[in-house]
């Protein structure tokens, strides 16, 4: 089986040895210890596995390794670099937009890629635009006012 | 068992207060002791450590599943201790570090282990004063403490600068005086989830996170369907797998491998057949058959009016997972559960091994809701571990999660009732058939009452849920008392108000009224308003809907909810509690039910199973009645339970249709429903 040996994350080229036919989520995790994307469904129904792909969400559970030849990963590793929070990461802390915190980090990435979208959305933008997340604590009102919130501040940055 | 001297070889040196839960007990010792070398008393609830670097640190065997205990415990020992949330750690659910404790569970962390803590943190306090007293030689009345700091006169130090070079141990049954909630400063305000910054930034290590040097990836291969057993097992493919080890005893089959793609791998190669059994009933049958097995007979007359609850699904965003390591005859566990303890007692009596040999940690899990009391993944992971000879991970996948967990029990409810020329109620008559007691006596004032709990076969598995039957029964009871007001023509509001006496039912009842504006509400088609109250685990609750219906469809558009728990100790996360319960009680008010036939799990994925989304949100409000003169009682679970019977009662509002099953409108309202009106409420 064909081999992918190299993986661009958190900007970053990360040596792997993976099949082909893996799946981004599992080299992620269980590869590059990167354990802050989650696995909640395995079948892309509820995004706690997403990351950003070239800038865009994607849904690491469903994403073979073998399409990432050349593509920029970004994991909630990788979103507060320098130790500085994204604006997102600020608006969900100041809005309380989590309990257990399972749904976070794809729910920020998510986010992240609404607003690089989107960057005024309005507040059926933002229900559209995340309903494929799930927060099973139901903390969504939260996640809907921290998005609006990190919009106000230029969450695009 | 630690012993006091443990305590500072571990801790290193410092001061130490252990509450005793045991109202009966003598206050032990008196004063403080230097470094006795005794045992722990029996019935320690928490004990509270501050070090020589001025840290405090709490132990206790409470767990953080996403309800915010670890902030509300935090909040709990800098409101006596005078000291920043910033110098405060909590150690919970470990079991070899913190005292026992019978698990996470009932909405009990706020009425016990957030008034024990603060005895601890109180006596700290004194503590703390008597040894400032002593080493400054100066009244003790002239020492007082503040944002962390001692002082007397133009004197100040730190905790730790005062504690340096001592070793004193303190148990305690009653406590200095503690700080009534009208002078709270740090309880009773929002202070941020502790953990927050982790959580934000993927840092926290959750149990399926956790990686051990050398450890491997465990499989079980589960049989087709539930009670199968093994009849052939052939491992050979399996076995020739390099690195691939094979576990069978009796009908556990489990597999690990170096990494997750090759476990997977074994377990697809494995060749089994099972003999399965034929099912005692389905989800179609299975409301009849709860009466048929009901172990007291069956009460139901021509007079009683009966509703049906669907099993649901917990579906804990982060699935059942542990990492197992064994030294010796000593097992170590990391694994997400609401019952650390009882983990650690599942797994000493499977492995024939003393409970002091087994150390169960219990890293802030990706939810519980009442799903997670017992250590599935953690036997796994240990035996496979065992057999393997290295440390195991063994994270369960959402159809494992879906099947092989356990569900919130299915039920039926038979209500009836009498009422007088009033409208107030004479007799009330209330049955239910397996989803259990919780939330089965009325908080309204009745002549004559006959409630009970009539337990029957489970064709599931079943135990808690969030609320647990208070959901179930307040749904039935809810909508019972809306078909009875309409029965004789009265208000929804005002019947209740009728029937109810007690002071706080009442006042969350006119909150929730007020703030949704029920007198002014504007009924036009296809749009229904529906009210409902409640009390469960020391909590009051009302709640009210308004909702759409468009061809059959049922939007949700608002609900406000009226919330009361005594003293509000953290007002954000209270609000986020109430919030998140609306959002989750709307699954099974609308939605959520577990299909099964033939022994198996049809709704086993989140394909098939639906749980709320962004979508499906109303608006919601909330109210928060802050009692500062009464004890609080935990929010983790009362607030769900109003929300099914308000949306019920909308639909009927809305269509005149009355529908006594949950949930309520799983594809749409059931055939026939309309939305012209045909209710008969005060407009």
């Amino acid at each position: 089986m064909a081999r992918i040996t190299e993986l661009d994350v958190n900007g970053s080229r990360r040596r792997i040895d993976a099949d082909a036919d893996r799946t981004l989520l599992s080299v992620l995790r269980d590869d590059l210890d990167l354990t802050g994307t989650k696995y909640g469904c395995g079948e892309g129904q509820c995004a706690a596995c997403t990351v950003l792909v070239d800038g865009q969400p994607a849904k690491s559970c469903l994403t073979k390794v073998s399409a990432m030849a050349g593509k920029r990963i970004v994991t909630i590793e990788g979103l507060a670099p320098a130790g500085k929070l994204h604006p997102v990461q600020e608006a969900f802390l100041e809005a309380d937009a989590f309990q257990c915190g399972w749904c976070t980090p794809g729910m920020i990435l998510g986010a992240v890629g609404l607003l690089r979208r989107n960057p005024h959305p309005s507040e059926a933008e933002i229900v559209t635009g995340m309903n494929g997340h799930i927060c099973r604590c139901g903390t969504y009102p939260n996640i809907v006012a921290a998005i609006r919130l990190a919009a106000q501040k230029g969450g695009r940055a | 068992m630690i012993t006091r001297r443990d305590f500072f070889a571990v801790l290193g040196g410092g001061l130490v207060v252990l509450i005793v839960d045991d109202s009966d007990a003598q206050e032990a010792g008196g004063g403080a002791r230097r470094g006795t070398r005794e045992p722990l008393p029996q019935q320690v609830s928490a004990w509270l450590h501050i070090g020589e670097d001025g840290i405090v640190t709490t132990y206790t065997g409470k767990v953080e599943v996403g309800q915010n205990s670890r902030t509300s415990l935090t909040q709990a020992v800098a409101e006596e201790l005078r000291a920043p949330v910033s110098s405060i750690r909590m150690v919970m659910g470990d079991t070899t570090l913190t005292p026992f404790d019978m698990g996470t569970f009932g909405s009990q962390t706020t009425p016990q282990m957030f008034p024990q803590i603060r005895k601890a943190a109180a006596s700290a306090r004194e503590m703390l004063i008597d040894l400032a007293s002593q080493k400054w030689m100066v009244e003790r009345g002239s020492v007082s403490i503040a944002n962390g700091k001692i002082t007397s006169g133009n004197r100040s130090s730190g905790f730790g600068e005062l504690t340096r070079g001592e070793k004193l141990t303190k148990t305690i049954t009653t406590s200095a005086a503690l700080t009534p909630a009208t002078e709270w400063k740090v309880a009773g305000t929002s202070v941020p989830k502790i953990n927050g910054r982790e959580m934000v930034t993927g840092a926290h290590k959750y149990a399926f996170d956790i990686k051990r040097p050398g450890m491997h990836y465990g499989k079980v291969l589960y049989p087709p369907s539930y009670g199968a057993t093994l009849t052939s097992f052939d491992s050979s493919a399996a076995e020739a797998m390099p690195g691939v080890k094979v576990v069978r005893e009796g009908d556990f089959v489990g597999v690990t491998a170096p990494n997750p793609a090759t476990a997977e791998m074994a377990l697809m190669a494995l060749k089994a057949e099972w003999k399965q059994l034929t099912a005692e009933a389905s989800s179609r049958d299975v409301y009849p058959y709860f009466k048929k097995t009901s172990r007291d007979g069956d009460a139901s007359n021509s007079k009683l009016t009966s509703y049906t609850i669907a099993y649901i699904a917990h579906v804990p965003l982060e699935p059942r997972a542990a990492v197992a390591e064994w030294e010796g005859d000593r097992l170590t566990v990391w694994t997400g559960t609401q019952r650390p303890f009882g983990v650690r007692s599942e797994l000493a009596t499977n492995f024939n091994i003393p409970e002091d040999r087994v150390h169960v940690m219990m890293p802030d899990t990706g939810s519980g809701y009442g799903g997670k009391h017992t250590g599935e993944a953690a036997y796994e992971a240990a035996r496979l571990a065992k057999a393997a000879g290295k440390p195991v991970k063994r994270n369960w996948t959402r159809e494992e999660e879906m099947t092989w967990a356990y569900f919130r029990p299915g039920g039926v409810i038979d209500a009836g009732a009498k009422l007088n020329p009033d409208g107030t109620i004479a007799e009330w008559e209330f049955h239910n058939y397996n989803s259990g007691p919780s939330g089965l006596q009325t908080p309204y004032a009745v002549g004559s009452k006959k409630e009970q709990q009539h337990a029957s076969k489970s064709p599931l598995r079943q135990s808690s849920y969030r609320g647990l039957a208070a959901t179930a029964n307040h749904f039935a009871r809810e909508c019972y008392m809306d078909e009875l007001a309409h029965s004789i023509h009265m208000d929804p509001l005002e019947f209740r108000l009728k029937n109810a006496k007690n002071e706080r039912l009442r006042n969350v009842i006119q909150a929730a009224a007020d703030k949704f504006g029920w007198k002014s509400r504007k009924k036009t088609a296809g749009r229904g308003f529906g009210i409902s109250a409640g009390f469960e685990k020391g909590g009051y609750v009302a709640a009210c809907a308004e909702i759409t219906v468009t061809n059959g469809a049922v939007k949700v558009v608002r609900v406000v909810e009226a919330f009361e728990c005594g003293a509000v100790v953290n007002p954000q996360h209270l609000r986020n509690q109430v919030e998140g319960a609306v959002a989750m009680g709307l699954g099974g008010a609308m939605f959520e039910q577990i299909d099964f036939a033939d022994n198996k799990i049809i709704t086993n994925k989140l394909s098939k199973y639906r749980v709320p989304r962004f979508a499906d949100m109303p608006a919601i409000e909330s109210v928060l009645l802050d009692r500062k003169d009464i004890v609080s009682a935990g929010a983790g679970e009362t607030p769900i339970v109003g929300v099914a019977p308000a949306v019920g009662n909308a639909i009927f509002d809305a269509t005149g249709q009355r529908i006594r099953s949950l949930p309520m409108a799983p594809k749409g309202l059931p055939a026939g429903s309309g939305t012209s009106s045909s209710s008969n409420n005060g407009e």
